[in-house]
């Protein structure tokens, strides 16, 4: 059947904010569907909170609603855009968990809106454990047999049903205390005691262990007519018992024979026809590596991260296919966008391996626990293509831009024998790592490692291949070209073989060539110029087509920094650059991504951005020019090897990328335009920086240079506080020097601003809602500015215009400052796209991606028609709220400072502040308690501050507690208080009280360093783990006052769609 | 590791290194797009002499094992693939791939570019070629012989000698025929499993054999060019107005089709692979097929008023079953008993007993 009558206009739901597990992927999966929505001829309304994204670009759907994921705000939009459909399956969980609550409160119903491709019965059938048991069970599958027992011996009894080894999870305590695996009969009944006497309820959940069994996915798609099929299965290197989403992940499987391949994907497909679901949907499985055996561990009726993953594997576009599918189309009626010639409904096949690595947050968060287990603690991920497992595994590892160029960690090397043994027990991000290292030494065999993790000895094998490379390398005689060759199709960079040989290789060296993905393993001809790289014979790079061609240098993995909206940036540079009629190419290596979409660039190269990988790009492709100011700090990186191999940078070039960044020059361009900076001096050794610190007097900021999203950057209040910093910024070798400078703490302002080489267009002066020192993407951002004078305003403009044009900047530029006793300072700034640009753009109308490229190619802002100078106030206020993820990284402390901890944003839009900042607040999660407990713990510069904050509170009828000091000045100051005990004194203590359930909102300011054991720390992050609202600045406490002061509610807020302002 | 090599009809020459039996070997060279599988690839009796091509690069993860092989050797007169596992890992495996090939004499070429010579084949169509291991470079004599290459005596090669009766699991409800042009065990299997005690006939076997000992007859896969089996055909037209259930698969279904009057040809590069997408026009349904052919029955060769083209590929359009009119006789171009690929369509071996009940309760 094709397109169905009865649909004309479609709501699309969106994932919200970009949290751990929840991440750039759906922005891919939702962009996919609006496109194949609109290609439809149908009108598309989006809501999606995240201003980052592409999907809520104006030029994606019909209207978009920045608006708060919130069952209330899109009841208040269906009312007003009156959609005939809801598309709920490209959402992620959010957009799904939404989509139930309002088939169930019956709204959707009432106003006569259809769900598209996920009926409610089905979704339930997915995601209520019993349903899904129940479903299982009809269709004969099998699941992880578990049952809830209250007695030792009705455990027992279960496990002589299910046979040991089980695990006991008793129901009820945090993060599974007195739980455990028992392999014998004496420990079951040991941890089956403990297990009840830790949970409240004298309960516990006997579970069949299967950790260690092989876990397997399989994307699977299905149509109304019943049509059904799997589109890719993967195999995660770490087996069951590590989330998939912090597990090595290879497609397709390996070590699966045709039977077992077979076995899962019928079950697969029975899973999926039996929940009738339409569009596309993810399965796990876990199989026993000694037999058929296997079990369902999860089904995700919905396009998830692995459909992403999938969809870069193969090259079939899920969630277009899903979109299609959702408004009436069948697998046969839908073209293979890939081949052009063949339909969707078929099983791609890969001729080559895909490799996905994580990306986690442990570089920033060194305190945070990097364990790995059933919580996914990743942000981001890349993925690699090669003709070889191990070539793919070296380019995933190398393009995750965790400082390493091959399996080789400097600091593992060093450990002695028993820590690596030990590194190899500890299941955490380190252990692959750990693995190669004992493979080296030779003190685990690969049996014995087995043993240990459970890895299957195919893939450790594959390490061993890679580790006897590396010593055949070292034991070379001479460098031959069969060597070389071996070597590269390992994925050994050369710059590897050159330092572990100690050879020259420059008589062997060879470019490698270019393969094509092509969802058919070549058995058709493909369109689409999606390339990978290997080193082999032929090489299918399509001819240049004669237009100009540039390059674009995408942002590489979603890490705390740097997330999707560098990809909205050079998303935008590619459809600015095919305007103007240029030949885009592409270079990325996130699978998450637009960018990364074959449809995006005209020619697209998964691969990692390093300078060999690039190397070989530019010389398949032959660019005219580069742009790397859009990709974030990973495409600035890039910029001097780039025009060292005579590519032209388009746009600001690399030496004032580099003035900005080094302490001197910069210096030099500030006094040349006459403005101020915080004090500050450039040191490389822990001494040094003491000194420095002495020499401006503390507080002081103390950074790396060269990195992003203020990593290694912290607020020192003493000497101590300096060595620690240093310490930890020294773990890694240093090759940029670190920064000293005095804190200023002031109102941090912040612009982006276009500058065509003569004029400056700044489309918004932002400002932050918390005083600096909270790092600007963790803080409450509010555009346009409520309490900057004009006085100030016109300075900003003038350091502005000034900034940019002795800096030479040519596009766009992000600068920081802060107001400080009356003054404007200059803290940062950097030559390049920012953060803040996907929303800027929104809320302002300014196509800033889009003026800043043109203006590369020569085009004046003046003749453009968009204005110069500072462009016009909106009428709508936008007031940007991060969104953390501190619940999944245990022991980090939530305190905010000068290094950014959050993984997403939110924006609020309204005519009033207010509105804005209640919008803003409820789309990141704050439920707006008007009444209950607030905890309250400041520090002693806070205690003053602190006093306004409990009597507002206080006024609102909230019950306030305190600790001892702070109650002291609450009470002194007729803020009546109850004070209780700290983290140090016997129960019950501050933390009994946070646990009891009684506290609605806790406010604690103190920091006296980043240790997981210190008790403030310890407040913030038991409070964290109970999904307490936690605030960690006084600022941000007042920023929820405001809006609990109000009577306004989202139900009366007028819901805004962009495409009007 | 030795070198080795690919010489192609056409000149063009791959180097690699040797994996299995050292040697020269002959064959047309074909690929197969399937990810996993090549155990069952390796002893499907189709792939007589044919040098098969592995597009996915790494081969052999899973090992050999005792249970997959889909017929007592292999046939292959070649096999190729980018990176041979030589530590394998399975719970089932019993020895690698280069052991299996060695023991079978199959000369295997690995670390070539793959992909390059499938692009070849599918532009050029398939194609002539030698794989040689150093040392057994061919002389002039040997290469003409190779660009004359013609697969012949295809059935009457890989045929069996003797009939071979297989019991069926549990009760045995239904005699079937089975003749092997070429048989894959699964075919056995998904008969056994269904109640048939499965008699394997050689090719040959004249129908007045089996008419009216047998409630139905079961035409099997097999290799070569389907027009070469005339003997066979002019059986096959006998055996047809018998009235007994027939069901096809691969090359039963290409004779068959021959023996209604119906035409072959040779595809430019065939279908080799577990991804097929095969259209039934009655139900609307697409299934994804396994199959392995490389001549197809010509679509308007079919005379309407005899049978009617029911599945069709939906990638190129070509002919992938027919139904017989007014005959219990349904045949089909792909391979439903799998082995290796998807299990989507093995109701057609339940529809085949339902033909047999039908005819069975017709005649009582």
């Amino acid at each position: 059947m094709p397109l169905r009558k009865d649909i004309h206009k479609v709501m699309v739901l969106g994932s919200g904010p970009i949290v751990i597990g929840q991440a750039a992927e759906f922005d891919y999966a939702g962009t996919q569907a609006c496109r194949a929505l609109r290609e439809e001829g149908l009108e598309v309304v989006l809501v999606n909170s995240n201003p980052a994204t592409i999907m809520t670009d104006k030029a994606m759907a019909d209207r978009v609603y920045i608006e708060p994921m919130t069952v209330e705000a899109v009841q208040e939009i269906i009312k007003k855009e009156r959609p005939d459909s809801l598309l709920p399956n490209l959402g992620g969980q959010t957009g799904l968990n939404l989509a139930m609550e309002l088939c169930e409160n019956g709204f959707l119903d009432k106003m006569g809106v259809k769900l598209l491709g996920a009926k409610p019965d089905t979704i339930a059938k997915a995601e209520d454990r019993q349903l899904f048991k129940d479903t299982m069970e009809k269709i004969g599958e099998p699941i992880i047999a578990s049952k809830v027992v209250h007695t030792v011996e009705d455990a027992v009894e279960f496990t002589r049903e299910i046979g040991l080894p089980v695990i006991i999870r008793p129901a009820y305590t945090l993060g599974g205390t007195g739980g455990g695996i028992a392999h014998t009969w004496d420990e079951l009944r040991e941890i089956a005691a403990s297990g009840i006497m830790y949970s409240r309820v004298d309960e516990i959940l006997v579970e069949k262990c299967i950790a260690g069994w092989k876990e397997i996915e399989y994307e699977v798609m299905r149509d109304h007519k019943g049509n059904a099929i799997t589109i890719c299965n993967m195999e995660n290197v770490d087996p069951v018992g590590v989330h998939t989403g912090d597990s090595v992940v290879v497609a397709p499987s390996q070590t699966l024979c045709d039977k077992e391949y077979q076995m899962l994907r019928t079950s697969a497909l029975n899973i999926i026809t039996e929940l009738g679901i339409e569009g596309g949907c993810n399965v796990q499985f876990a199989l026993n590596p000694d037999s058929f055996e296997y079990a369902v561990i999860e089904v995700n009726p919905r396009v998830s991260r692995s459909s992403a993953l999938a969809s870069k594997a193969t090259g079939y576009p899920i969630a277009k296919v899903t979109a299609k599918i959702a408004v009436g189309y069948g697998l046969d009626e839908i073209t293979n966008a890939v081949t052009g010639k063949t339909r969707a409904c078929f099983e791609p096949t890969l001729d080559y391996c895909v490799v996905k690595f994580p990306r986690w947050p442990f570089d920033k968060f060194v305190y945070a626990d990097n364990t790995l287990g059933t919580q996914m603690k990743a942000t981001g991920e890349v993925m690699a293509i090669d003709s070889s497992f191990e070539g793919a595994l070296m380019k995933a590892v190398r393009g995750c831009e965790i400082k390493l160029e091959s399996m080789i960690v400097p600091r593992i090397g060093t450990l002695s024998d028993a820590q690596v043994k030990a590194g190899v027990s500890r299941t955490d991000d380190q252990r692959l790592f750990h693995i190669c290292e004992a493979l080296r030494r030779g003190i685990l065999s690969i049996d014995q490692i087995h043993e240990i993790t459970t890895i299957d000895t195919f893939f450790l094998h594959k390490f061993q291949n890679i580790v006897e490379m590396e010593k055949a390398l070292a034991a070379s005689d001479e460098m031959t070209a069969d060597l070389y060759l071996r070597a590269k199709k390992l994925g050994f960079l050369d710059k590897t073989i050159e330092q572990l040989s100690g050879k020259d290789i420059a008589g062997v060296r060879r470019l490698p060539v270019y393969k094509m993905v092509d969802t058919c393993a070549a058995e058709f001809e493909a369109e689409t110029p999606y390339y990978y790289s290997s080193y082999d014979e032929e090489s299918e790079v399509k001819p240049a087509s004669g237009k100009k061609k540039v390059l674009v240098l995408g942002s590489g993995p979603i890490r705390i920094g740097q997330g999707i909206e560098f990809d909205y940036c050079s998303v935008h540079a590619v459809w600015a650059l095919q305007k103007l009629g240029c030949e885009t190419v592409i270079i990325n290596n996130n699978p998450e991504t637009v960018s990364t979409d074959f449809d995006t660039a005209d020619r697209l190269y998964f691969e990692p951005l390093t300078p060999e990988d690039v190397t070989g790009v530019v010389n398949a492709e032959k660019p005219d020019a580069a742009i790397v100011q859009f990709g974030g700090q990973t495409a600035i990186n890039l910029a001097a090897h780039i025009e060292k191999l005579g590519i032209p940078i388009l746009g600001t070039p690399a030496w004032s990328i580099d003035a900005a960044e080094d302490r001197e020059k910069f210096d030099v361009i500030l006094e040349k335009c006459g403005i101020p900076r915080p004090a500050g001096r450039t040191v490389m050794a822990e001494e040094e920086a003491v000194e420095a610190a002495d020499e401006l007097g503390y507080p002081v900021l103390v950074r790396p240079s060269y990195v992003l999203g203020g990593q290694g950057m912290e607020i020192a209040y003493k000497e101590e506080d300096v060595r620690e910093f240093m310490q930890v910024i020294t773990r890694n070798k240093v090759e940029n020097p670190v920064l000293v400078d005095k804190y200023m703490m002031g109102r941090e302002i912040e612009v982006d601003a276009i500058c065509d080489g003569e004029d400056i267009l700044i489309p918004g002066i932002m400002e932050h809602f918390e005083r600096a020192g909270v790092h600007s993407g963790d803080s409450i951002s509010i555009y346009p500015s409520i309490n900057i004078e004009q006085k100030h305003k016109d300075t900003i403009i003038r350091y502005t215009e000034a900034l940019a044009k002795n800096l030479a900047v040519l596009g766009l530029v992000n600068i920081q400052f802060v107001l400080y006793n009356d003054e404007i300072y200059v803290i940062e700034v950097n030559p390049r796209s920012s953060r803040t640009v996907p929303y800027i753009s929104k809320v302002t109308g300014v196509p800033m991606v889009d003026l800043a490229t043109r203006c590369m190619f020569g085009e004046k802002l003046r003749d453009i028609g968009c204005g110069t100078g500072l462009h016009p106030e909106s009428d709508y206020y936008a007031v940007k709220v991060p969104v953390f993820s501190f619940q999944k990284l245990r022991d980090l402390d939530t305190q905010l400072g000068p290094e950014m901890k959050s993984t997403g944003e939110v924006l609020g839009v309204a005519q009033t502040f207010r509105e804005a900042l209640l919008k803003g607040l409820t789309g990141a999660g704050y439920q707006m308690k008007k009444k209950g407990a607030v905890l309250i713990s400041v520090r002693d510069s806070d205690k003053q501050e602190a006093i306004r904050i409990g009597e507002r509170f206080e006024a609102l009828g909230f019950d306030i507690f305190a600790t001892s000091g702070t109650a002291n000045v609450l009470n002194r100051h007729m803020v009546a208080t109850n004070a209780i005990r700290n983290v140090d004194e016997p129960s019950p203590n501050i933390i009994d009280l946070i646990e009891s359930g009684k506290i609605d909102y806790v406010i604690a300011t103190s920091v006296k360093g980043r240790h997981p054991e210190l008790g403030s720390v310890h407040i913030r992050r038991t409070a964290v783990e109970r999904a307490i609202p936690c605030l960690t600045s006084i600022d941000t406490a007042s920023a929820l006052l405001r809006c609990l002061e109000g009577d306004v509610r989202i139900e009366n807020c007028e819901m805004v769609d962009i495409n009007k302002i | 590791m030795k070198k080795a090599y690919l010489l192609l009809a056409d000149g063009t020459l791959f180097a690699g290194y040797s994996v299995g039996c050292e040697g020269q070997s002959t064959g047309e060279v074909v690929f197969n797009t399937g990810m996993a599988g090549y155990q069952e690839v390796l002893t499907d009796p189709s792939y007589f002499g044919q040098i098969v091509t592995m597009t996915y690069p790494l081969i052999g993860n899973y090992g050999v094992n005792a249970e997959d092989f889909e017929s007592g050797k292999s046939w292959v007169s070649g096999f190729i693939m980018r990176e041979a596992a030589y530590h394998p890992s399975n719970w089932r495996c019993e020895k690698t791939l280069d052991q299996y090939l060695k023991e079978q004499n199959v000369v295997g070429l690995a670390g070539i570019d793959t992909r390059q010579l499938t692009r070849k084949l599918r532009n050029a169509g398939v194609m002539n070629g030698m794989i040689y291991t150093e040392g057994y470079a061919p002389d002039a004599a040997a290469i003409e012989a190779m660009k004359a290459y013609v697969v012949q005596n295809a059935v009457k090669t890989v045929t069996c000698a003797e009939p071979t009766v297989y019991p069926a699991v549990g009760e045995t409800r239904y005699r079937v025929a089975l003749y092997d042009y070429g048989v894959k065990y699964n075919i056995e299997r998904e008969l056994q499993k269904r109640g048939c005690e499965v008699t394997v006939l050689p090719a040959l076997t004249p129908p007045e054999q089996v008419v009216g000992k047998f409630d139905g007859v079961m035409l099997s896969n097999g290799p070569g060019d389907p027009a070469e089996n005339v003997e066979i055909v002019e059986n096959l037209k006998r055996l047809l107005t018998s009235g007994m259930p027939i069901f096809g698969i691969c090359l039963g279904h290409q004779l068959l089709s021959l023996a209604i009057g119906a035409e072959t040809c040779k595809l430019k590069y065939g279908h080799r692979g577990v991804n097929h997408p095969v259209k039934d026009l009655d139900e609307d349904r697409t299934y994804i097929t396994s199959q392995n052919h490389g001549y197809a029955v010509v679509s308007d060769s079919v005379d309407p008023e005899v049978a009617r083209v029911r599945y069709v590929n939906l990638n190129d359009g070509t002919v992938e079953g027919v139904e017989h009119i007014g005959r219990p006789v349904f045949t089909v171009q792909y391979h439903p008993e799998v082995c290796p690929g998807p299990m989507d369509t093995s109701y057609l071996f339940d529809k085949f007993i339902e033909n047999i009940e039908k005819t069975r309760g017709g005649a009582r």
